[in-house]
């Protein structure tokens, strides 16, 4: 007999918390990162912004997070992929000639695809991550990361990086549009998650819903403001 | 004294019912045949043929001449009644009460379990909301834990099993006067009752791209959670019927929310988060270690 533990997170709603939770904690996330970010548009050369990710990089308590944060988006991101399946093989292989509903609701679009939109999320992700925290962290100084003295302390130059990246055209396309798919994804995510841990509460509910919609609008609109500031100042 | 019938199939869909009626009236010689004529309708038909269980299954077309006061079920016996007297297969679909309240009715007509009306099953829906030389298609509702049986027949005997498994109150609740002896605030009694609404009809399975049982399950879940008789076995129950719907393969709620809006008895999502909370809080909780 399989420990009840087990159970209820391999059960229906067992899986559909896990989803829940983990995307609670990254929306979470996306709002530090956002804040973190943001230091880029200080005009100092970077400075704020370098003194910040070197800080991110050796704060032990922050190292743990991240660690947390790596390992929710996998499991967000296998849970998920679990859930598609199981849902497809639901549905059955014969499916409707005609199709239509009543449901008014907005995000019904977003939220047959989230799936879809997760993939390319997190393709974004794998790009974003192999491009600026593989190269702090893994990348040979001098080569693929240049140090820079801030208050006589050398520390790298992620800014530089981010400079790279940022004037790139087609980079900056890409990011932007990759923000626009994560604002879709959170549209439907956002209050879909309280719906799932059980909270539907006619006095909190349309609270919610707010503030995922402003939430999804807001945050990725921050992140992709970024790449467009750096690429006008550059041209 | 005449009356030009051609003028008035022309302007019925304007002229209010009592004034077609006294047309018939005016003119007493009228034979019953030219009534029925007033709201004559043609319809073509795409309908789902399927043999049985194994059979590929196919499209088929057909006309049928009915009138707009028809119940879209008495249309499909007039079909069935020309098919069998050409020697034809008939069209096989469910249906037992005709007034909305079995739930053995389904159907999806032009896209929607239930047909394009809200809040009403299939043997609720007229044909006045259709129009003349109107295509209907009608399908199967879809899901793979609902297999086709034949033509429009699905088997739904997997709701019977979630509620076998746990949708019911086994201790001893009295008689009438018992049950009404507990006082249970009016609030909590709406919730429950508009929860005891679902028919098991499982339009919620069919219009859901996951096939997800989960209004369902919520509604049978909710009506019993809320009310003191039901608590008892509270904890044991939801466990139990949730467990059973992941088991007959029912897919995962999305909160995409199809499922309400094609509810005949507009069963709302709210008790999808409630059978959540009774399920994460029961499997914590509960002194059941397996």
């Amino acid at each position: 007999m399989k420990s009840w533990f087990f159970r209820f997170f391999t059960s229906s709603i067992g899986k559909k918390l896990l989803m829940a939770l983990t995307g609670l904690f990254l929306i979470l996330f996306l709002m530090v990162h956002l804040a973190g970010n943001l230091q880029l548009l200080y005009n100092d050369g970077g400075v704020a912004f370098n003194v910040y990710a070197d800080f991110m990089a050796h704060n032990p308590l922050i190292q743990l997070v991240s660690k947390g944060n790596f390992a929710f988006i996998l499991l967000h991101a296998i849970v998920g992929t679990v859930l598609w399946v199981r849902n497809r093989s639901a549905r059955g292989s014969q499916g409707y000639a005609v199709q239509k509903t009543k449901a008014t609701q907005t995000n019904a679009g977003f939220a047959k695809n989230m799936w879809y939109l997760g993939v390319i999320v997190f393709v974004f992700i794998i790009i974003h991550l192999l491009q600026f925290w593989a190269m702090m962290k893994f990348g040979d100084v001098g080569a693929d990361v240049n140090l820079v003295d801030i208050d006589g302390k050398q520390v790298k130059n992620l800014y530089a990086l981010v400079e790279v990246a940022f004037t790139n055209m087609p980079f900056v396309f890409f990011y932007v549009l990759s923000m626009a798919v994560i604002a879709f994804h959170l549209w439907h995510g956002f209050q879909s998650a309280f719906q799932t841990i059980g909270w539907n509460h006619p006095k909190y509910t349309p609270v919610v819903q707010f503030l995922g919609k402003a939430y999804s609008v807001l945050v990725p609109l921050g992140f992709a403001v970024i790449p467009i500031v750096f690429y006008l100042r550059h041209a | 004294m005449m009356v030009d019938n051609k003028l008035i199939i022309g302007l019925s869909g304007f002229i209010p019912v009592h004034i077609n009626l006294l047309s018939t009236f005016i003119n007493p010689y009228q034979p019953l045949s030219t009534l029925i004529n007033l709201y004559k309708m043609k319809l073509n038909l795409k309908i789902w043929r399927q043999k049985n269980a194994k059979d590929n299954g196919r499209f088929e077309t057909y006309q049928v001449v009915a009138n707009e006061h028809m119940s879209f079920l008495e249309m499909l016996d007039v079909l069935n009644e020309s098919l069998t007297s050409s020697q034809k297969e008939p069209v096989a679909f469910d249906h037992d009460c005709r007034e909305g309240i079995c739930g053995t009715c389904s159907l999806v007509i032009n896209g929607q379990p239930h047909g394009p009306m809200g809040g009403t099953t299939t043997c609720q829906l007229h044909l006045r909301h259709f129009h003349d030389g109107q295509t209907i298609v009608i399908e199967p509702f879809r899901a793979r834990a609902f297999p086709v049986l034949k033509d429009l027949v699905v088997d739904r005997s997997a709701f019977d099993r979630i509620i076998q498994a746990g949708g019911y109150v086994s201790i001893d609740t009295g008689q009438a006067p018992d049950g009404n002896a507990i006082p249970v605030g009016k609030d909590v009694a709406s919730k429950s009752f508009d929860a005891a609404a679902c028919i098991g009809c499982g339009a919620c399975v069919a219009a859901c791209p996951n096939s997800s049982a989960m209004l369902f399950v919520s509604a049978k879940v909710s009506h019993l959670a809320l009310l003191p008789q039901g608590k008892i076995e509270a904890k044991k129950r939801v466990m139990d019927m949730v467990n059973q719907m992941d088991e007959e393969g029912f897919g995962m709620c999305s909160n995409i929310t199809a499922c309400e809006a094609e509810c005949p008895k507009q069963i709302s999502v709210e008790n999808i988060a409630r059978l959540n909370r009774e399920f994460i809080g029961s499997s914590f909780t509960s002194t059941e270690k397996a």
